[in-house]
């Protein structure tokens, strides 16, 4: 049903942390991986070998330069993947009900059985979080790795999303955004963790936490030569060398 | 935004065939017999054909009767049931015309309705999206009404009302191309909000998550229509209003008014293919492109 739920008893989510994110794009591959190999249809690739290479993927990571107006730019790498809106406009504008949000814990996801794949979700989503899978002509989102977090046959350690499971840099957080006493929600509070596009009135539940300001101020110029006059068969062959016609560097 | 042909094809003859059907409602000509079969084979192929265009663009067109049940909140699913309903209604009231030659003017009005309702559930597909800010305005569904009516009067013959009613439609066409370049600066998403990280300095995208296309780059970012946007303005208003109020006005011929109507079908493809290719989608902006 797309009616949105009033309430909903838990908010699982994400925070991700720019500061950390070192833009490995591991997150990417094993979500890519878990997400083909398990629940719903794969995440068809077209022409992976070939000339023009596309496929569908639930997560991606760019990577923006940010220009302050004094001091050296920064490069901040940006995992993006559904942020499991509250006011999910991508859930209301569906006209079958595939799409639903699910009110034990916020959840977003796609019933692909009852997807027509008219794409409209995609057209309201704000953050580029759905991509209709050309193989199979359904409309493809971030699960939460649903079929992760609640499974009692995988070890406990493994209940969480595959890229929180995966990141080598701990950039990634999963857990309940609405329980203040979460670690996630310590994160936010302790960092000023904040939404994507706010003005849109959203309510994404993902919050990211910026990027520290750089401290130290990379120097931009060639370090200055430390020997002039060199000893050795290296600066006897540079001697020579220049003494020789033609053209130095 | 991707102009897809099927979505253009839908929104110009389904817009065409629902405001014909509206004035075959409302009674502004009655014919009966053969003459009211030609009235309403004509607009029943713009009207189911375009919708039928409309399944085209579907991953899968095979589970479309699903479409129907989410009345509550989408547009797209009220669309289809306002679609449907109008025409069962209409083809009753065509039937009435065209086998006993009697016109029940109450399924007339309430088609008629059915048929404005229609227009305005598809044009609010479009302007609901806050994403897309040029859609995200009043005169997204006053332009898809005004169209419909008006392309509908022409259809229908009612030389003075088309006139009026064209003229009217270039004008406040005018005004939203005018305007609506300026409301995706006025929407007040940039890359400093998509990102977040505006607090820090100016945002610009330095590297891709991909080397290579995807479906969102595909659907939302179209950058060759804006190139030719002038030009295509120019032949649209020419084409969709200016010619055929010209030969509207020029003493009635058969001739001119097929003339007219095949000009203004031509003009509303163009200014619906510019609907889609002129409109930027905010996800863009994650990847430094609108």
């Amino acid at each position: 049903m797309t009616q949105l739920p009033d309430k909903t008893d838990k908010k699982l989510g994400l925070v991700i942390d720019l500061d950390t994110c070192v833009g490995c794009h591991a997150c990417v591959v094993s979500c890519k991986g878990w997400n083909t190999e398990n629940y719903g249809a794969p995440l068809s690739d077209q022409a992976p070998y070939g000339a023009e290479p596309s496929g569908t993927f639930l997560n991606r990571v760019h990577s923006y330069e940010v220009q302050p107006d004094a001091g050296p730019a920064q490069l901040v790498h940006f995992p993006k993947s559904c942020l499991h809106c509250e006011d999910a406009p991508c859930v209301t504008v569906c006209p079958t009900g595939a799409s639903y949000k699910r009110s034990e814990d916020g959840i977003v996801l796609v019933n692909e059985q009852d997807c027509i794949g008219c794409g409209l979700c995609a057209w309201a989503c704000p953050y580029g979080a759905r991509e209709l899978d050309a193989d199979a002509g359904v409309m493809k989102k971030c699960t939460l790795c649903v079929d992760r977090i609640y499974n009692e046959n995988l070890p406990e350690e493994d209940r969480q999303p595959a890229c929180v499971r995966t990141c080598p840099t701990g950039a990634r957080h999963f857990g309940d955004l609405a329980d203040e006493a979460s670690n996630v929600s310590q994160l936010v509070a302790e960092r000023s963790g904040f939404d994507l596009m706010p003005q849109l009135g959203t309510k994404p539940v993902n919050k990211y936490l910026p990027p520290r300001p750089k401290d130290v101020a990379v120097p931009a110029q060639h370090l200055e030569p430390v020997a002039q006059n060199g000893k050795g068969f290296v600066a006897w062959l540079d001697r020579t060398l220049s003494a020789l016609p033609g053209r130095t560097n | 935004m991707h102009p897809a042909p099927s979505v253009i094809i839908f929104t110009t003859f389904s817009g065409l065939g629902f405001g014909l059907l509206f004035w075959l409602g409302i009674g502004a000509i009655v014919p009966t017999g053969l003459s009211a079969f030609i009235w309403f084979a004509i607009a029943y192929v713009c009207a189911v054909g375009g919708l039928l265009a409309s399944t085209f663009h579907l991953g899968r067109p095979e589970r479309a009767i699903k479409a129907f049940s989410q009345w509550r909140t989408s547009w797209l699913s009220r669309e289809g049931i306002a679609a449907v309903l109008t025409l069962i209604i209409m083809a009753t009231y065509g039937a009435g015309l065209v086998f006993t030659g009697t016109r029940v003017a109450f399924l007339g009005w309430v088609g008629a309705f059915g048929a404005i309702a229609t227009v305005f559930t598809t044009s609010m597909i479009y302007t609901q999206l806050k994403t897309v800010p040029r859609w995200h305005h009043w005169t997204t569904p006053v332009l898809f009404l005004a169209l419909s009516i008006g392309g509908g009067a022409l259809l229908a013959g009612q030389i003075t009302m088309a006139i009026v009613l064209l003229a009217l439609t270039g004008g406040l066409q005018t005004y939203s191309w005018m305007t609506g370049s300026q409301r995706f600066t006025n929407s007040g998403s940039d890359m400093q909000t998509a990102t977040g990280l505006g607090h820090i300095g100016k945002v610009r995208a330095f590297e891709p998550p991909h080397t290579g296309g995807n479906y969102l780059m595909r659907e939302f970012i179209y950058v060759v229509g804006r190139k030719h946007v002038k030009r295509l303005q120019v032949n649209a208003g020419v084409l969709g209003f200016i010619a055929p109020v010209i030969l509207l006005v020029l003493p009635f011929n058969h001739i001119f008014m097929a003339l007219a109507v095949l000009c203004h079908i031509a003009g509303v493809l163009c200014l619906r293919w510019l609907f889609f290719a002129q409109a930027e989608h905010i996800v863009g902006l994650y990847y430094g492109k609108r």
